[in-house]
């Protein structure tokens, strides 16, 4: 009970730490072991001899040596006659620009482009989440030296990348700002897709991706899309335990026990978005935070307010036209004006998703709105045949068989 | 001992589960749940998934030059499919028939066992200890 909080503190300032390693250094990739290291050491000894009086200055000193400590097990010599370095005079004092600046990097780092988008959840995990190694696999369900491969093949692409450890400006600002926010957001999914696995015990990726995105939202305060992604993340999280039932199943919106939602992520979300549009500038996380605010407002499904969310879904078309879009807008169509309105936007589909489960999922329904029943049955079953995704698969079979059996 | 526990369908079965009833389909899905809960709280499960339908199957050959050759699969000649599989580590060969035995006795249409045929491969283990 009582490392709780050593947790929490150890995770607040592992970032922190890092970065100030990192920059002090020069070489991420081993500061990144070692500030692993100096955590681990801390979670042994701190519970027994207390907290340090600065546990950041102990964490950096602590990692400062095992880093040395490598360099000297390694070749430390070649390494220091290449790299020219010069410890910065580090003072771990309560700046919080510096503090600002420091998280950031590590995660413009970690969303690094050079990276696959795997490599980059891991890596954003382990360095700004703080989360073991042995966490990170687990939550993945691959192993453990699997997962480390990963990190530790994603540090020496970065490495070779030879990219300055700095925060990125002008031109550069913009699309790896978005980058960071699409690591953050897969995380979220990532867990939010898993969830209702049931007893299986996995680190709870979307509370994590929650976090992340709270601490880009405070450093960044005044970039509408953080906040945008941080309250869709909410949006939806609140959904979380009436998406699932006893047995792993998924349960459909229009289906969903209200009351089971979470009203407190509800109120936070929906201020946040609402704050975030009001700065007029308008981008894709706060369009669709917009929608699931709508869909999270709503009483009851009857009482969902479609013609706004089928005017948020053509903006959204407008700014990021894309078919996913396309299909999400076809539904809320369908629900405003009617299944046939729906099947015809689907109709513009079968070129550029011929063949995806989710437009014969769609389709299907739509069909059956439209109470053709065999060949709503016929769309479900080719979805269920081309998902991989298990709730999904087992959502379709009964979907299907639901439609069997109506009189 | 490590076993592989593979589960194969015919087409007709994956096809056969798009015509059961909601009730059967409930049945069926309660049950392999159940299944492998019972697996993880017996400390025998060591991994288990399950596979997409055949559909989504490629076959991919290569002779080392060229681009490989990637085609729809499975083998036309193959009758039966994989369709999931689990590790388990259990006390020896009976205990492993009888984890087959309940996968093979699933529900299907009307609740009915389904009967289908579960393969049982012993996983090659390190050398006996030496004695």
């Amino acid at each position: 009970m009582a490392d709780r909080p050593i947790e929490d503190l150890l995770r607040e300032l592992a970032p922190r730490v890092l970065a100030v390693v990192a920059r002090k250094y020069r070489d991420f990739d081993t500061a990144e072991d070692a500030v692993q290291e100096a955590l681990l050491a801390a979670h042994l000894h701190w519970p027994a001899a207390g907290l340090p009086d600065s546990p950041e200055a102990w964490l950096v000193a602590t990692a400062s040596r095992r880093l040395i400590n490598m360099w000297r097990a390694d070749d430390a010599r070649r390494r220091r006659e290449e790299q020219d370095w010069e410890p910065a005079a580090a003072s771990a004092a309560d700046d919080t620009a510096a503090d600002r600046d420091d998280t950031l990097q590590l995660l413009f780092m970690c969303a690094h482009p050079a990276l696959t988008p795997p490599s980059a959840i891991a890596l954003t995990l382990r360095a700004v989440g703080g989360l073991t190694t042995a966490e990170i696999a687990a939550a993945f369900l691959v192993p453990e030296a699997t997962m480390g491969q990963r990190i530790s093949r994603a540090k020496q692409r970065i490495h070779a990348s030879g990219e300055p450890f700095r925060l990125p400006s002008g031109a550069d600002w913009r699309p790896r700002l978005d980058a960071v926010l699409h690591v953050l957001y897969l995380i979220f999914s990532e867990g939010y897709a898993s969830s209702g696995g049931g007893e299986l015990v996995r680190t709870d990726l979307s509370k994590e991706a929650i976090r992340l995105a709270r601490e880009v939202h405070r450093l960044l305060p005044h970039e509408p899309e953080v906040t945008g992604l941080l309250a869709l993340m909410l949006l939806n999280d609140a959904r979380r335990d009436a998406r699932t039932g006893p047995h792993g199943e998924l349960i459909p919106l229009p289906e969903q026990d209200r009351a089971r939602w979470d009203r407190a992520a509800i109120a936070e979300g929906v201020d946040l978005v609402g704050g975030a549009l009001r700065q007029r500038a308008v981008g894709p996380y706060q369009l669709q935070a917009a929608i699931a605010a709508v869909h999270d407002e709503a009483a009851a499904a009857a009482e969902t307010d479609w013609p706004q969310i089928l005017a948020l879904y053509g903006v959204l078309a407008r700014i990021q036209p894309n078919p996913m879009v396309t299909l999400n807008r076809a539904v809320a169509l369908a629900m405003v004006d009617g299944p046939q309105a729906g099947l015809k936007v689907l109709d513009t589909l079968d070129g550029p998703l011929a063949g995806h489960h989710r437009l014969a999922a769609v389709r299907g329904h739509l069909l059956e709105m439209a109470g053709d029943r065999p060949a709503a049955i016929e769309h479900l079953r080719a979805a269920a045949f081309g998902t991989s995704s298990g709730p999904e698969l087992r959502y379709l079979l009964t979907e299907i068989g639901r439609l069997r059996d109506a009189p | 001992m490590k076993y592989m526990i593979m589960m194969h369908t015919g087409q007709d079965a994956t096809e056969g589960i798009a015509n059961w009833s909601q009730q059967d389909v409930k049945r069926h899905i309660e049950f392999q749940h159940d299944f492998d809960r019972e697996l993880r709280e017996a400390g025998e499960m060591v991994f288990n998934e399950g596979l997409t339908f055949p559909d989504q199957a490629r076959i991919v050959r290569h002779d080392g030059q060229g681009a490989p050759a990637v085609t729809d699969g499975p083998f036309p000649e193959a009758k039966e499919f994989l369709i999931g599989f689990w590790i388990v580590d259990c006390a020896g060969p009976e205990r492993a028939y009888e984890i087959a035995a309940k996968a093979s006795s699933a529900p299907g249409k009307d609740g009915q066992p389904l009967g289908i045929p579960i393969e049982v491969r012993p996983i090659v283990g390190p050398p006996a200890a030496d004695a």
